[in-house]
């Protein structure tokens, strides 16, 4: 069995807070493999985005501390490299878009410029062949007329073009991991289907694993060929993407499922998860769901005993003491090769 | 005034024609060089009771449409005609009295609460303004506000900062319907919560319009949540409605090709997706310069389609995104009239080449 790219390992992440001790990550496992999408769904104040910045180091500690665990990126623990051996991972080895693609963008200098310098900073060229490489990138994604394009500013495009941009950049060091964080999420449909493809094109030409850090599962479902659902900062579901949209086995996921409205579809009334997301700083005792889940009906166990992530089925992690067998299934980690087949290209581009 | 009783059988609210056009202001002397066409001769109704949804992309001009019939932003011209009376002709008094039947809930419910006052004080200052309670009588009724929008009574004393964004957005409705209004516009109330809150909110609405018969303008930008929740549907696209029809049909029989991108860019929480995907090329125009004509054309794909059929006297080359197409010359030179289509009566769509 091949090693995974990355590999993460019972990460446990703390905040120091006014209010005490927060825990943003707690337990969580999960590998992605060469070549592969792997999400994290799940809503605000999951731990999603704080697991996807661990493994960058991208959270400064104090407040933060790495309580244990390990990240393992080609066979390295990036938790142990020194912060000069890690600035030749981030950007290089892997690489990061976010959200707000004009908050990531430094407004004063050009677009050319900022893909320049990473490019100078990455790789052994000199100035004239990182300009050269900066524009290949963005004709790489896509935008018309590069060469005018390299002169312009973040504030003189729109909030398409700067995601395309964001992830010019991030490409243009050509990483095996691409972290992105909630990639479409600011951007309207019509945008955010020009760049998932976009990101899926690039993946097929080049091999690149991606870990899609999302709480759409729209966009999971068409993207992911694995899924690992957090909550309460655990992951409490891994399983192929297939699997987990077919058979979702957490009473969290099962009812994520049913709450999202779908097109084509006339029910009135929409089925809930009742109460909100718990607040990291009082996080109920026993498991972190209980308060709001309907397969408990007044299980004791439920509100004592948090249940870890075992594997239920031959390749479905899930955390619940009311899945079935789940007391005889295996505590291990989730690793998943699953790679779903090429689609059928989804697209019928019409340029404008 | 405010009392004028609804002839049987006409809409609540009609909106006729409405522009909203925002100067650009150029120059040391501030001199209007042109106009941002926001909103570009949009007409509607919405009926008592009902839900009339409006979609479409960031800068189409669908929450303008909202505040500029609330008032809230002056209309440039149209009409706005409420329980048969033209809402843009009152003034002062009789203005304010008319306000109380139409609210707002905004998509940002941090933003929309003042961080200073108590929930109380949030959802009694209308009760007190219009006159409807005070004292220990306007206490209960806000009480009774909060518990019916999910929240425990108790919270009247307490500060939006203190409350989840599902929390705030309950407090939000509970203002809006703190006068018992007739109309509400709901500008993206669901766009910043989380997937589980969503469902929750969307519900609460639902049961507040079965049991205060409530109509609702629907504004937002996910097809899937306006399709639940509406029972007709309006597409804008650049400060114009291009196609609107029953939720169901909308979504079953698309007639205006920028619908029909619309409806298949939404992804579909099903890793075996089977519907075909039009992923349109560059971006929404600028609504301070709109394309000549339909202001689709320069991403139509169907005028294009309908160009290779056409005689080359019919036909006409546009340049976009550095490219060049042939289409049709009518989409360049005319804007299509919102007609009826083939399909359920009260199907409209505004495209030369759907049927």
């Amino acid at each position: 069995m091949p090693e995974p790219l990355l590999q993460i390992s019972e990460l446990n992440v703390a905040f120091d807070t006014a209010r005490g001790e927060v825990r943003p990550v707690r337990d969580v496992s999960l590998s992605i493999y060469p070549g592969q999408t792997v999400a994290v769904v799940g809503e605000s104040g999951c731990g999603k985005s704080v697991t996807a910045m661990s493994i960058l180091r991208l959270i400064p500690s104090p407040p933060s501390k790495v309580l244990s665990g390990s990240i393992r990126f080609q066979g390295r623990d990036l938790l142990s490299l020194s912060e000069k051996e890690m600035q030749s991972v981030r950007g290089k080895e892997i690489a990061m878009i976010f959200q707000e693609p004009m908050t990531s963008l430094n407004p004063v200098y050009s677009i050319g410029d900022q893909i320049a310098e990473a490019v100078v900073l990455h790789q052994n060229v000199g100035s004239r062949e990182a300009m050269r490489i900066a524009e290949q990138s963005l004709r790489d994604v896509g935008i018309a007329d590069p060469h005018r394009r390299m002169r312009e500013y973040p504030h003189e495009m729109s909030g398409g073009m700067r995601q395309r941009i964001m992830i010019a950049m991030a490409l243009s060091c050509k990483p095996k991991l691409l972290i992105a964080d909630e990639p479409t999420t600011a951007l309207d449909v019509t945008i955010q289907a020009q760049i998932l493809e976009l990101l899926r094109k690039i993946q097929r030409q080049t091999g690149m694993a991606i870990m899609l850090i999302t709480h759409d599962l729209g966009v999971v479902a068409e993207n992911a060929d694995v899924v690992n659902v957090m909550y309460a900062s655990r992951i409490v579901e891994s399983a192929t993407v297939e699997d987990l949209f077919d058979r979702p086995k957490h009473p969290y996921t099962q009812g994520l499922f049913r709450s999202i409205p779908k097109l084509g579809t006339t029910a009135k009334r929409l089925d809930t998860i009742t109460g909100t997301v718990p607040n990291p700083a009082k996080f109920p005792a026993g498991c972190k769901f209980h308060p709001r889940c309907d397969k408990m009906n007044g299980d004791p166990i439920c509100a004592t005993v948090e249940p870890l992530l075992r594997e239920i089925a031959p390749g479905h992690w899930a955390s619940c003491h009311h899945v079935e067998n789940f007391a005889n299934s295996p505590v291990t980690l989730p690793q998943l090769q699953h790679k779903r087949e090429d689609m059928v290209p989804l697209a019928t581009e019409v340029k404008a | 005034m405010s009392d004028t009783p609804g002839q049987n059988g006409s809409p609540l609210i009609q909106v006729r024609d409405l522009k909203t056009y925002f100067p650009i202001r150029k120059g040391i002397l501030s001199r209007t060089v042109a106009h941002v066409k926001a909103v570009d001769g949009v007409s509607f109704e919405v009926a008592e009771g009902k839900t009339l949804g409006l979609v479409g992309e960031s800068g189409c001009g669908k929450t303008t449409v909202g505040r500029t019939i609330l008032r809230l932003i002056p209309a440039t011209s149209g009409e706005v005609i409420y329980r048969g009376q033209d809402f843009f002709h009152y003034r002062g008094e009789e203005l304010r009295k008319l306000r109380r039947h139409m609210q707002i809930i905004f998509q940002d419910p941090v933003s929309s609460l003042n961080p200073r006052m108590t929930v109380g004080n949030i959802i009694g200052e209308p009760i007190e303004v219009h006159g409807i309670a005070k004292g220990s009588e306007k206490v209960d009724r806000v009480a009774s506000l909060l518990q019916r929008v999910g929240l425990d009574p108790g919270y009247a004393s307490r500060y939006p900062h203190e409350f989840s964004g599902g929390q705030r957005q309950r407090i939000g409705i509970a203002r809006a319907i703190s006068l018992s209004p007739e109309f509400i516009v709901c500008d993206e109330p669901v766009s910043a919560l989380d997937v589980s809150i969503q469902s929750q909110i969307l519900n609460l609405l639902n049961d507040l319009q079965d049991e205060l018969k409530i109509a609702y303008l629907f504004i937002a930008h996910n097809l899937a949540v306006v399709e639940h929740f509406s029972d007709d549907v309006a597409v804008m696209y650049l400060g114009r409605i291009v196609e609107k029809a029953s939720g169901h049909e909308l979504y079953r029989n698309p007639k205006h090709p920028y619908t029909e991108s619309l409806l298949s860019a939404v992804p579909e929480p099903d890793p075996r997706p089977k519907k075909r995907r039009i992923v349109l090329g560059g971006e929404v125009p600028s609504p301070a310069n709109p394309p000549t004509g339909c202001a689709f054309h320069p991403r139509c794909p169907l005028a294009r389609i309908a160009a290779e059929n056409a005689s080359a006297k019919d036909t006409v080359e546009i340049t976009s995104g550095g490219q060049t197409f042939r289409v049709l010359r009518k989409c360049v030179e005319e804007a299509p009239p919102l007609e009826q289509k083939q399909g359920e009566a009260g199907h409209l769509a505004a495209c030369w080449v759907t049927k």
